[in-house]
Formats: C-alpha cells, sequence, structure tokens
C-alpha cells in the first residue's frame, strides 16, 4: 500500500526521525493557518500524490510569504498533475503539506527495502540526494553504499556507523545521521514497510539531519496488525475500477490496451497479456478471478471490463484444475445473456470436464469463439480482430 | 526416482481440519499420496477421514514418523507452522498458505538457513512426482509420469506446462511450484540443482516471472553446471512497472526485474526461451528428440558390443528412425 509523504512523516516523527516541521491542509485557507503556525519566513508548498517527480511538475513551490503561501496553495489545490511516474492522464491535488523551508548544505539519498536475493532488508545510501536513484544506480553504481540487516538482531551501530561515514560526513553531522538511520531502520521494521525511501535526506547548516522527502510502502500482507496505517490509505489515489474490482474479490488492473482477459492465476493471467500481445492485440487489463471462477465471478468480470471503452474483444482463459470447466462454461454462458455482451468473446477452457464446456458453450447459440489450446485462443484473438 | 517427494514420502498437514487442509488432504490421499498424520492444536487425538491427528508436530513425527509437511493454516500463523515443522525434525516442508508478511517470511528463511532442511513455498500449488506422492493442490489427473522435471513461479501456468508436456507425451519426474512471494524457502537455482543432480530428469522447464533477481542467478548456475535441456518462459513482458501483477513478488521496481532482462539473460545461458507460453511443451518435445538422436548412436553402439538379447528390436528401430531424423534435419539445416 501506498501513503502520502505527509502522511508518511507522521509515522517517522512517532520514531524518533527528524523531519521539518510542518502539517496538512485541504484549503488555502487552512494552508496559511499551518504556516502561521509554524513560523518563520520562508515555507514549502507540496501537492501530494501518490506519485514521485512532482517538483518538476509545479508540485513543490517555496513561498516567502504569507500571501505567497495562500496563492501558490490555491494554484495547486484541483490541479491535474502530470509527473514521469502519474502517466500522461496526471493526477489530481486534493491536499497540500506546508512545511518549514531549511538551510539546505548537502542533499544526501536513504533508502531501506527488502533485498530478495539474500532474503534481508538492506539499507542504501547515496551522496547523490536530490536525483532519481535509479539513474544513479544505472551510470555510477559505486556511489550507492549498501547494508544488508540481519533479521535476528536488527541494524547494529556499526553499520549506521559505517553508513554514515560513507556519505562523507563527521562530527554532528556524523552523529545526527547515525541517530537518523537507526530511527528510520526502526519505522519500518515496526510498520511492516516494504519500501522507505528518502530523497533528499537533507542536512542542514545547522548541523540537522532531516526527512525533506518521505516515501514509504508498506506490505499488504501484513496490513491486518497494523489498522492505524490501513486507514491512510487514499481510494481518491487508486483507478476507480480496480477499487470496484477489489469489492467483488477481483484482482483487477487496467491497462491502456483493446483486448481484455479473464483468468484464473496470477502467472496464467499475465501469459495470457503475453499471448494477446502476440496475437496482434494489447491487453486492455489484469484480471485474475482466482480459484472459484463461477457465474457470479464471471458477471463481475464482464461488468468491470466492459466499463473500459477500448476494449473490442475478450479472450477468457481458465484452467480449471479442481474447479470443473463445465460449470465455469455455464457460468460464461449465463454471465454473457445477463450482460448483454456484445463484443466477440474467445473462450478458452481447459482442465476438468473441458470436452463438455466446449459442447455446453457451443450449444448455447451466443457468439462464443471456442479454444482449445491456448495457441488457438492466440490465433481466434488474432481473428476477430482483423474483422 | 524424483525430487523432494516420491513413495517414501510420509506426509503430515498442518492444519488438516481446515476448510483447505480437509479438502485437499483428501485429493491427496485419492491420488495415493501416503498421509500418515495431520494437526491441529487442540484437536490432537481426533481422526480425520482415518488419519490420526495430533496437536504438535513432533507428537507426528514420534508416532507416525512423518518425514514431509504440508501447510495449510492461515497466514497469520503459518511462520509459527514452518518453524515447528523445521524444529520437529521435518526435512521437507511445502506451505500452500497466500499473503504472509514479507517480514515474517525473512525471519522464518534465515532462521533455517544453512540446516538441512527443504522449504518449498509459500503462496504455491506445491510439488508432485506423478505417480508417486502429491503434496498440494495442483490436480493430479493432468500429469503424466516421466523425466522432465518444471519448476515454476506460478500455480495455473505450471499446470498449463504440464498439460503441454502430457500432450507431448512428455511425462514428468516432478514439478515444483516455488510460489510468487518476494521471499521463498526455494529459489530456482536450489531446484534446478536438484533437477540436475537427478538421474531421472532429463530436461527442466523453468516458468519464470517478472519481479527479483531469480531467474538471472539460475541462468548463471545453468550456465555453469547444467548439461540437460532447459526450456524458459517469464510471463509479464507486458505488464507495466511498479504494479503489482496479482503475485506479492511480480513486480517491476526500480526498472529492474523486467521479463526482457530475464530472457536476455537466460538466453545467453543457452536456456530455450519461448516467446509464447503456447510453446512450452513442444519446444521440449523438439529439444528431447534431438538429444535422443544424439545419444541414439552411442546406444546402439553399446547394444552391439554386449550384443544383450534384452535390448528389443523395437527399441533398436525407434533409435535408426531417430537418427534418420536428425540427419535429414541437419542436412536442412546446413
Amino acid at each position: 500500500m501506498k501513503i502520502h509523504e505527509y502522511q508518511g512523516k507522521q509515522i517517522l516523527h512517532k520514531y524518533n526521525v527528524s523531519i521539518p516541521m510542518g502539517g496538512v491542509a485541504f484549503s488555502a485557507e487552512e494552508a496559511v493557518e499551518v504556516a502561521k503556525k509554524i513560523g518563520g519566513e520562508v515555507w514549502v508548498v507540496k501537492a501530494q500524490i501518490h506519485a514521485g517527480g512532482r517538483g518538476k511538475g509545479g508540485g513543490v513551490k517555496v513561498a516567502k510569504s504569507l500571501h505567497e503561501v495562500y496563492e501558490y496553495s490555491k494554484a495547486m489545490l484541483g490541479m491535474t498533475l502530470i509527473t514521469h511516474q502519474t502517466g500522461p492522464e496526471g493526477k489530481i491535488v486534493k491536499r497540500l503539506l506546508i512545511e518549514q523551508g531549511v538551510n539546505i548544505e548537502k542533499e544526501l539519498y536513504v533508502g531501506i527495502t527488502l533485498d530478495r536475493a539474500v532474503s534481508k532488508n538492506v539499507i542504501m545510501v547515496s551522496t547523490e540526494g536530490g536525483m532519481e536513484i535509479e539513474k544513479v544506480a544505472a551510470e555510477t553504481p559505486e556511489k550507492i553504499i549498501k547494508e544488508a540487516v540481519d533479521p535476528s538482531v536488527g541494524i547494529m551501530p556499526y553499520q549506521a556507523r559505517k553508513l554514515a561515514f560513507a556519505l562523507g560526513l563527521s562530527g554532528v553531522q556524523h552523529k545526527n545521521t547515525v541517530k537518523f538511520l537507526t530511527s528510520l531502520y526502526k519505522a519500518y521494521e515496526k510498520t511492516d514497510a516494504s519500501l522507505a525511501e528518502i530523497n533528499p535526506l537533507v542536512v542542514t547548516k545547522e548541523g540537522d539531519v532531516l526527512a525533506l522527502d518521505a516515501k514509504i510502502n508498506f506490505d499488504d500482507n501484513a496490513l491486518y496488525r497494523h489498522p492505524e496505517i490501513a486507514e491512510y490509505r487514499d481510494i481518491d489515489e487508486e483507478d476507480p475500477l480496480e477499487v470496484e474490482a477489489s469489492k467483488y474479490n477481483l484482482n483487477y488492473i487496467k491497462l491502456d490496451g483493446n483486448v481484455g482477459c479473464m483468468v484464473n492465476g496470477a502467472g496464467l493471467a499475465m501469459a495470457t497479456m503475453d499471448i494477446i500481445k502476440l496475437a496482434g492485440g494489447e491487453p486492455a487489463n489484469f484480471l485474475d478471478v482466482g480459484g472459484g471462477a463461477n457465474k457470479e465471478t464471471v458477471a463481475n468480470g464482464f461488468k468491470i471490463i466492459l466499463s473500459d471503452p477500448n476494449v473490442k474483444a475478450i479472450l477468457i482463459n481458465i484452467f480449471g484444475g479442481i474447479v470443473r470447466c463445465d460449470r465455469v462454461a455455464q457460468g460464461v454462458i449465463d454471465a454473457t445473456r445477463e450482460t448483454h455482451v456484445s463484443i466477440p468473446i474467445v473462450v478458452r477452457l481447459e482442465g476438468t470436464n473441458a470436452t463438455e464446456a466446449s459442447e455446453l458453450l457451443e450449444k448455447s447459440g451466443l457468439n462464443f469463439e471456442v479454444a482449445h489450446s491456448l495457441q488457438e485462443a492466440a490465433a481466434k484473438v488474432t481473428g476477430v480482430l482483423a474483422r | 526416482m524424483s525430487i523432494l517427494v516420491n513413495n517414501k514420502t510420509r506426509l503430515v498437514v498442518q492444519g488438516i481440519t481446515g476448510g483447505e487442509g480437509s479438502f485437499h488432504s483428501l485429493q491427496m490421499i485419492e491420488y495415493g499420496t501416503k498421509v500418515v498424520a495431520g494437526v491441529t492444536p487442540g484437536k490432537g487425538g481426533t481422526v480425520f477421514e482415518g488419519v490420526p491427528v495430533f496437536n504438535t508436530v513432533a507428537d507426528a513425527v514420534k508416532n507416525q514418523k512423518a518425514n514431509t509437511s504440508v501447510i495449510f493454516v492461515p497466514p497469520a500463523f503459518a511462520a509459527d507452522a514452518i518453524l515447528e515443522a523445521a524444529n520437529a525434525g521435518i526435512k521437507v516442508i511445502i506451505c500452500i498458505t497466500e499473503g504472509i508478511p514479507a517480514a515474517d517470511m525473512m525471519n522464518v528463511y534465515n532462521s533455517i538457513k544453512g540446516k538441512d532442511i527443504t522449504l518449498v513455498g509459500p503462496n504455491c500449488p506445491g510439488v508432485i512426482s506423478p505417480g508417486q506422492a502429491k503434496v498440494g493442490i495442483m490436480p493430479g489427473f493432468i500429469h503424466k509420469k516421466g523425466r522432465i522435471g518444471v519448476v515454476s513461479r506460478s500455480g495455473t501456468l505450471t499446470y498449463e506446462a504440464v498439460k503441454q508436456l502430457t500432450d507431448q507425451n512428455l511425462g514428468q519426474s516432478t514439478c515444483v511450484g516455488i510460489g510468487g512471494d518476494p521471499v521463498i524457502g526455494s529459489k530456482f537455482v536450489d531446484i534446478i540443482k536438484l533437477f540436475n543432480e537427478d538421474k531421472d530428469t532429463d530436461g527442466i522447464i523453468m516458468i519464470g516471472e517478472i519481479g527479483g533477481t531469480a531467474e538471472e542467478e539460475a541462468a548463471e548456475f545453468i550456465k555453469k553446471n547444467v548439461k540437460k535441456p532447459v526450456v524458459g518462459f517469464i510471463a509479464g513482458r507486458t505488464a507495466p512497472p511498479g504494479r503489482r501483477m496479482g503475485h506479492a513478488g511480480a513486480i517491476i521496481s526500480g526498472g529492474k526485474g523486467t521479463a526482457a532482462e530475464k530472457m536476455a539473460a537466460m538466453k545467453k545461458a543457452g536456456i530455450m526461451v519461448v516467446e509464447s507460453p503456447a510453446e512450452m511443451g513442444i519446444t521440449m518435445a523438439k529439444a528431447i528428440a534431438k538429444l535422443k538422436a544424439k545419444n541414439a548412436p552411442a546406444k546402439k553402439a553399446a547394444a552391439q558390443k554386449t550384443t544383450q538379447p534384452k535390448t528389443t528390436p523395437k527399441k533398436k528401430a525407434v533409435a535408426k528412425k531417430a537418427v534418420s531424423k536428425s540427419k535429414i534435419k541437419s542436412k536442412t539445416k546446413k
């Protein structure tokens, strides 16, 4: 699960990770109130959306008066912010973070995530803060220093010291960075985060070490033990069709193509998307209906897929292992009749009772393209697209 | 032979009285798997479909000599169940449960690492050695006893590969679903090592997907150590970056873990990478035919030397046919 920057900072603050003073605002008036509370003469107005690259898109402004705080906030709220992570459609700004301006001396990078190759959490630091870390990793990998953490003991002081020295810090800056890294790791670990990225991590002229940005993601599988974090979910940031699908226990991801698909199992669903592409189409979605593909799941799946106007054909690919194909076929027939699907449907059912299933589909009088193998399904998709 | 599970497997089902556990226990028993015990804390002393239920895995090991465990307990209790099995002396632990927190699995993985224990999963369909034992949730009937090993991160896509093999009249030695999570007990490398050492496995199908670098690590191992033909497929070439495609581990993050990268690494290692998932079976069939043709003259010569009457004329004819076929092929290629 993803959360907003200001929510991430609230969590960091709870775990004694230093952050600039700030607060969330939903209106320009509120923004001014927050700025007044913070005090000082310089504030930063930051658009809160679930995507990076906000600065370049005009989502981060430095205000030098309360009037400017008001003006920037007014302009930013309701605007569609387009960054390299939002896609061309962008995202509408509905919340702002108002923060104190800080005297930046150095911009650094720190990130914590699970390193799957060693099955341990790894802390990464770099002197190249404020840049796209993927770019640093690709061009100058030697500028990223990593330290894997043994889960049985957690982060050790020597590891934090080593990383802080690698950042070229000394004196009070070094000391504060050690404290920062240790607290950040604890926050990551205690909240079952899957990513904690601070970019930039800033060292101020006064020697303070602060998280200027905070990108924190959480392990969905562990949310059950963190109800307070689950509450941070912002449905406005998610695709409405995906939210709708999740209500029916369907795992749906919207894509930009013209062939919708409905599959049981995530791996087979990805493979089905690939085969649509090979057949000359573009997948319109990922949709895993899970183990029980019955009339209701198929009908709900149709509803979701057909809400996307780009869909010109549907490919249903079900490998019935434990679930019987003839039952799935009946579900497909009933759902097609009830939802009045008018675009071509290619159906491939394989596994238990596959022959009976094909007969049911062919005798239904509905316009199904019945395929027996994956190869045949691909050919039929190519066929219906050529019509 | 086969790997991990066979007719010597004495299985204990952890969570045997739960919804999933009870259904699949019956399916496994029906297939012929020796299900010798079940474990449900608090239900020790009861009997499930003729299988004695114990309070602890240690009791199941002591009383029923269980040597393999399959886990169906809910995600919040699964890490505990794995470690209970490990500490009770179970050597092969297969965890089906989906949705275990990654932090829990990280602790489990690092705790059993280096010990003589094989953990398969979690979030996987299990392991089957056709004709010997089915330990998991896969449909038994699509499998056929034979000499191809299958290893995969997915469930239904594995069934697809198995079906394609069976349709080509190629049976399987063992099929292993390693699971779709970011932290799993056995990675591609671990299973491919076993297949490579197994005398009764002639070829390997590996089915990967986007996310992580396990396929690249396996490719590196195969390049150095594996002489058996390997057919590979990577699911998710059309998956967008930054989105989790159903499986917790199927995500392209920071531009890493793409299908293109994995396929390139695998091709470089000599793996026959198929573009379409519909071609896994046929590609393996071709590779095996080629291998047979290559080995046939040697076998024929050996047979002539010893002049053993055991070699049936039928077999010789098959070998001859294969030779002539391969000759034609090499001619047309040139």
